[in-house]
């Protein structure tokens, strides 16, 4: 069996790296906010003639669309995303997108005014904060057995915000290079991830719970090892299921749903390494108060204490 | 023997089941059970979704309901005449009207048409300080001043066209409207009168602005001429279908042509099915027997989650489809589980049969608690769908999800297991190595 709790203070190390990392893009590069959240229209066109996406980009900037963002879909369709437009608007840009690219179908069209947008996002933020609380009750609920049943919520939930702060962070990388969106099929994807990393964390806390029963005089740090170990390969293997048909969806379906597929990809690698290293670690860390050896750590509690 | 006779038993309901379900999935346009198709979202079927705000801020309280209904009947009273077979027109909340036509991707015209207010005013020129302006004619009843409006025409508005081709549209007015028509063309007599459409004159097909002249009184019928041909259809159904009896504000807008939303399904059905492949390939391989049985569970699993959805019927949109390939991969987690327990019992020395029934036994609380919170976690999701416009995806995705785990939590137990214990006390069951995974050997030896 393999001691992983006892490496605990080398995967808090590469966790918080990973977290400080994603701050640090966050607030660097910021996310690149979808028009489900921000307003706007997005309008998909299949030209006849071979385009390219510079060229379509050129021609929106001159005339005067220079935020516009062209993407290609997953077939021979552009999708031109702008502020919102008018009716009149989206007349004079098809016009003009006819005449210089000659003709062209539209194959789809999405308008949402910003007002609407504000709705959204703030339902979305009032989710994720909703499914936050009700995980932590459940999973309370759930171990209510055990003693102190209130770390097992606390650890999960600690597990999940961990999880969706590294995809948001990840997300303000790809928003540069891959022009990723925050969109509401981001948010769905940070949902399941949710789900996805809670599940994980649960599984193994069960195991704990059970070993704890088995074995009332063993010592906590030891249990919750031999639990890690134990559910090990079937963390790893559902994991690799899970990656298996997300992948699926980002090499087959593409563009449409890649907020989401990107999300729940990194979150299932970050939930995988989160909930078989870090939640079971804070377990033990909380059992053994240990966060008085931290703070004795501190070089200015350090003085202070020399002081006394 | 008796065990053994419910073991069948049991095999056999489920082998019903499953045949019972690919009758209804399979041919997926239209099952041999049943009749029934995928029901596909617009993202994948095509069509045109519009969410409407009416402005209720003029409108006398306690009526809202009631104009609310009233705009709903108008809208779809506009819809019909476009050739749609199916279309809903839902009032949502207090001020929306969620329209959807699926199938069918509407041109920008016939969405302008749809939440027009298509009220047509008749207007006099005078001239204020100096200058000649067109205002809206008014009459007086009661007391009241009040404006001459297609309000006030009846329903039966229609295009006519004479043995010169000479196309005009003749309507009829209503009590009110005959007065006003009354007052306004006995004062007017001799002069132009306008006809505007929010806010702008209606034109004659060579772009002059309609102002015929009065030659007489006119009380309850008149008409309308040098309209083109397509103008004056439009206007005659708008006129007929009703008047909006408040403004409405588009606030959300989505239009997918039916070829884009085929090209999506073609592509999320590959993306299903190599999931399922690649799944089914790496439990074989890692897990041996049980991987199989995990398998065949899994094809069970699939047709079975199909079946409910058409059954139900659950409108699959993209995200939905990506919810369902997701729980492929979640559905095996219970057996992985399952199996993971086997493994450590089989180690233990335990036989087939008794390592079988306490790994699915000992595996339940963690199967129970972790799809709990996913489906938890489903349910707000659900929530944060149904609380927002565009929010049709969410509410598929987690829609799909739940679905899918329960069925897993079903098939997991019932299927895989009734198959395992298919196995017990064969010979195959002493061959330990075909039912615990290939890394098996290193993994031994703890009982620390």
């Amino acid at each position: 069996m393999i001691n992983i709790i006892k490496k605990r203070f080398l995967f808090f190390a590469i966790s918080i790296s990973a977290l400080l990392i994603s701050i640090i893009f966050l607030l660097s590069a910021g996310l690149n906010i979808g028009m489900d959240f921000s307003g706007g229209s997005r309008l998909t066109v299949n030209f006849e003639q071979q385009v390219t996406i510079e060229e379509l980009e050129s021609e929106l900037t001159s005339i005067g669309y220079g935020t516009a963002i062209v993407q290609k879909a997953s077939s021979d369709d552009f999708i031109i995303r702008t502020a919102k437009l008018s009716a009149a608007e989206k007349e004079s840009v098809k016009t003009d997108l006819a005449a210089v690219f000659g003709e062209f179908t539209e194959k789809g069209f999405e308008d949402i005014p910003p007002e609407t947008a504000i709705g959204t996002a703030r339902v979305a933020v009032f989710g994720l904060i909703l499914a936050a609380i009700v995980v932590m009750a459940y999973i309370t609920w759930a171990f209510r057995a055990m003693p102190k049943p209130l770390r097992y919520g606390v650890c999960a939930v600690i597990a999940l915000l961990h999880d969706t702060l590294i995809v948001l962070g990840i997300f303000a990388i790809l928003g540069l290079t891959l022009n990723l969106e925050v969109n509401l099929m981001f948010i769905t994807g940070i949902l399941a991830v949710i789900g996805y990393s809670v599940n994980n964390v649960v599984v193994i806390f069960d195991r704990i719970r059970e070993n704890v029963k088995a074995n009332p005089g063993a010592s906590f740090e030891m249990i919750v090892n031999n639990s890690v170990n134990q559910t090990f390969s079937r963390s790893i293997n559902t994991s690799l299921t899970t990656t298996i048909t997300v992948l699926a969806l980002i090499l087959f379906i593409g563009s449409s749903i890649e907020s989401f597929a990107w999300a729940l990809l990194i979150g299932i690698i970050a939930g995988t390494f989160n909930s078989l290293f870090v939640a079971t670690s804070l377990l033990v860390v909380w059992e053994k108060k240990e966060w008085r050896r931290f703070i004795d750590w501190l070089p200015m509690f350090k003085a202070k204490r020399a002081e006394y | 023997m008796t065990k053994n006779k419910s073991l069948y038993i049991v095999l056999s309901i489920l082998m019903a089941v499953f045949l019972l379900a690919s009758s209804i999935v399979f041919p997926l346009d239209k099952g041999l059970l049943g009749n029934l198709g995928v029901s596909l979202g617009r993202d994948l079927q095509g069509g045109t979704y519009l969410v409407y705000k009416a402005d209720l801020s003029s409108v006398e309280e306690g009526t809202e309901d009631e104009i609310m209904k009233g705009v709903s009947n108008v809208i779809s009273n506009r819809i019909n005449p476009l050739g749609v077979t199916e279309s809903s027109v839902e009032i949502q909340g207090n001020n929306q009207i969620v329209v959807e036509i699926p199938g069918v991707s509407l041109t920008d015209d016939q969405k302008a048409s749809l939440g027009n207010t298509a009220l047509l005013e008749f207007r006099e020129l005078t001239t204020i300080d100096g200058e000649e302006k067109w205002i809206p004619a008014t009459g007086t009843i009661d007391g009241e001043t009040l404006a001459l409006t297609s309000s006030y025409f009846k329903s039966n508005t229609s295009v006519q066209k004479d043995q010169f081709g000479k196309i005009y549209l003749t309507f009829e007015w209503d009590e009110t409207g005959s007065e006003l028509s009354k007052q306004i063309t006995t004062r007017l007599m001799g002069k132009q009168l306008a006809i505007y459409e929010n806010g702008e004159p209606l034109l004659t097909e060579d772009g002059r602005m309609i102002a015929p002249t009065i030659q007489s009184v006119i009380t309850d019928k008149g008409q309308i001429d040098g309209l083109g041909l397509d103008v004056a259809m439009a206007l005659s159904k708008q006129l007929n279908a009703g008047r909006l009896p408040v403004s409405l504000e588009v606030v959300y807008e989505e239009t997918v042509t039916p070829t884009l939303g085929s090209d999506f399904v073609k592509l999320s059905l590959t993306a299903g099915i190599v999931g399922l492949l690649l799944i089914m390939l790496f439990m074989c391989l890692y897990y041996r027997m049980p991987g199989i049985v995990a398998s065949l569970a899994l094809i069970f699993y699939a047709i079975l989650v199909l079946a409910i959805f058409k059954l139900i019927p659950v409108t699959l949109t993209l995200a939905g489809i990506g919810g369902f390939v997701l729980s492929i991969g979640m559905a095996i987690d219970a057996n992985i589980l399952i199996f993971e327990r086997m493994k450590e019992e089989l180690q233990m020395g335990r036989t087939l049969g008794a390592a079988t029934e306490s790994g699915f036994r000992r595996a339940w609380s963690a199967i129970r608690d972790s799809n709990i919170t996913t489906m938890l976690v489903c349910v707000i999701l659900f929530w944060v769908g149904s609380s927002t416009v565009e929010g049709a995806q969410v509410r598929g995705f987690s829609l799909t999800l739940f679905i899918g785990i329960c069925v897993s939590m079903f098939t997991a137990i019932t299927v895989s297991r009734s198959l395992l214990r298919v196995f017990v006390g064969t010979k195959l069951a002493k061959k330990t190595h075909l039912f615990t995974p290939y890394i098996e050997g290193k993994l031994k030896v703890n009982n620390d």
